[in-house]
């Protein structure tokens, strides 16, 4: 079972992820969105850590609301709305309850991907951080490895695809050979879950 | 790449003590990021708040005063604003009379400034929101995010903020503000590419001797590139493709605007030729405005937008404004 110092490590272990590959986040999105993803991301989650280091929840799902609130109050752009929606929609799904199974956590992180597909109107093969949450979320029933598997195939799949939906659409075909930014850091949150369950 | 910073991290808050210093008609909320008219709230007066990824100034902070935003929300470089900070624009500016946000088609800025205006609404303050979109280089369609908001953000925010001004109730603020946008049509061009603070290099790798075509304001690569075109060329180029999409009937409001690289000297420059192909194509230009509005940090380009006046846009384009960036008739 999975309690409130597990989802504490995941969100630890999501940061320094993000801390390590904020520079090739940047990168990604320089070739087909503005250069700033791997940024915007370490702001959010600075903040976060900060957040739930003075005053650590004691619930899964009260890790992962607060998490999302301080994603949604600093982060701005796209992702701010998107992540924060996700992680807070999850966390609203678990309850409050102490410990919750791995399979718990895959039917809340579904109610997430769910509403950030209503938010951001994407589908999946529109080359968004839904190409690689679906089949993380759907692996996440069998194992933490299979889901981390699932996520960077996802994340590497978007490399052909045209992008459909944020700012990377403008690009039309010029979009086609680029790996999406979302998508690989979604690809991080859910390699995290991995690393917490060690 | 030499940038006159201290740090990358505080571009934007230095940016703001320095707008603060500069104006001290202002208030500058450096630590909540938020620039409201010092006067507001004026009583009965409708509150005009947008706001945006900081790097293209001086849209929008440069643009609170009398007669345009009571308040304008910058986000970090690039990056839209949070949803606290337009809430809180909003509660600094409203009056009782309501608030309209004027919101650029973004999916950050939209998604943002939605929850910024479920955030208001809650706290009493009645909201409406227009977008603007009105670069035509991106296709409008279900396979992209949708047409940019661009150059003719000055448009709407310049008329909203007049029809408040005059005392227009919220919902011919918000009427007027989205018939300025439906008849408001850009198309930009970049001659170099844009060096984000935060990344230090450029955003993408344009070689001598060639453009982008249809570029955005963020640093995104356009749609086309070519190699080198005269201002001539340019200029055929670019209001070729607003006016493929726009057929004005009456005189336009055009805006020649730099990207911030390019000199005064070059944009009035192609400002001649916007004007020679404008008339060549018999369309009578009402008004121009020439300068550095809506830019993309240190990239060197322009953009044109035209907007379809009529008596009333016209009337409350001339009205008295006072901004850092723009003042005239008062």
């Amino acid at each position: 079972m999975l309690d409130a110092d597990f989802f504490l490590r995941w969100m630890n272990a999501l940061t320094e992820a993000v801390n390590r590959e904020a520079g090739r986040l940047t990168e990604l999105d320089a070739a087909i969105g503005d250069a700033d993803h791997g940024t915007n991301l370490q702001r959010g989650f600075t903040a976060a850590k900060a957040a739930l280091e003075k005053d650590a929840p004691d619930t899964p799902g009260a890790v992962l609301m607060l998490t999302g609130r301080q994603l949604i109050s600093t982060v701005g752009g796209a992702s701010g709305p998107l992540y924060g929606t996700l992680l807070r929609r999850a966390g609203k799904a678990l309850g409050d309850e102490a410990e919750v199974s791995r399979e718990q956590l895959a039917e809340a992180l579904r109610a997430g991907i769910a509403a950030v597909a209503q938010l951001g109107g994407a589908k999946p093969g529109d080359k968004t951080m839904l190409d690689a949450l679906e089949p993380a979320a759907a692996a996440l029933d069998e194992s933490f490895t299979a889901a981390r598997e699932a996520a960077e195939e996802g994340a590497a799949a978007t490399v052909p695809m045209l992008a459909r939906k944020g700012r990377a659409s403008y690009l039309g075909e010029r979009s086609i050979g680029h790996q999406d930014p979302g998508a690989t850091s979604s690809a991080l949150l859910i390699g995290a879950l991995e690393e917490a369950a060690r | 790449m030499r940038m006159l910073i201290n740090v990358p991290e505080t571009v934007v808050a230095d940016g703001l003590r320095g707008l603060a210093a500069a104006h001290p008609d202002l208030n500058v909320d450096v630590e909540n990021r938020v620039v409201v008219r010092g006067d507001a709230p004026v009583a009965g007066k409708v509150g005009v708040v947008s706001g945006g990824g900081s790097g293209h100034e001086p849209l929008h902070g440069g643009f609170v005063g009398f007669g345009m935003l009571s308040a304008a929300c910058p986000g970090e470089v690039f990056t839209s604003p949070v949803p606290d900070q337009m809430a809180r624009a909003a509660a600094a500016v409203d009056s009782g009379a309501g608030v309209l946000f004027v919101v650029k088609n973004y999916t950050g800025d939209v998604l943002n400034f939605d929850m910024a205006q479920e955030l208001a609404q809650d706290e009493g303050v009645q909201v409406a929101k227009v977008l603007v979109n009105d670069d035509v280089a991106v296709q409008d369609s279900l396979y992209t995010a949708g047409r940019r908001g661009t150059g003719a953000t000055l448009f709407v925010e310049k008329i909203a903020g007049a029809a408040a001004e005059e005392g227009a109730p919220l919902e011919r603020v918000e009427a007027i503000a989205r018939r300025v946008n439906e008849r408001s049509r850009s198309f930009g061009v970049a001659l170099s590419a844009v060096t984000t603070p935060a990344k230090g290099s450029p955003t993408f790798d344009l070689p001598s001797g060639e453009l982008e075509l249809g570029i955005g304001i963020h640093g995104e690569p356009g749609r086309e590139r070519r190699p080198m075109m005269t201002s001539r060329e340019i200029a055929d180029f670019a209001v070729d493709a607003v006016l493929e999409d726009l057929q004005p009937s009456s005189p336009v409001l055009a805006l020649v605007n730099g990207m911030g690289a390019t000199p005064l000297l070059e944009l009035y420059g192609f400002n001649a030729e916007v004007h020679r192909v404008l008339a060549e194509r018999g369309v009578p230009v009402a008004r121009t405005l020439v300068g550095n509005y809506v830019t993309s940090l240190d990239m060197a380009g322009c953009s044109v937008t035209l907007c379809e006046a009529d008596e009333e846009i016209l009337r409350l384009w001339d009205a008295p404004v006072e901004t850092p960036a723009l003042r005239w008739g008062r």
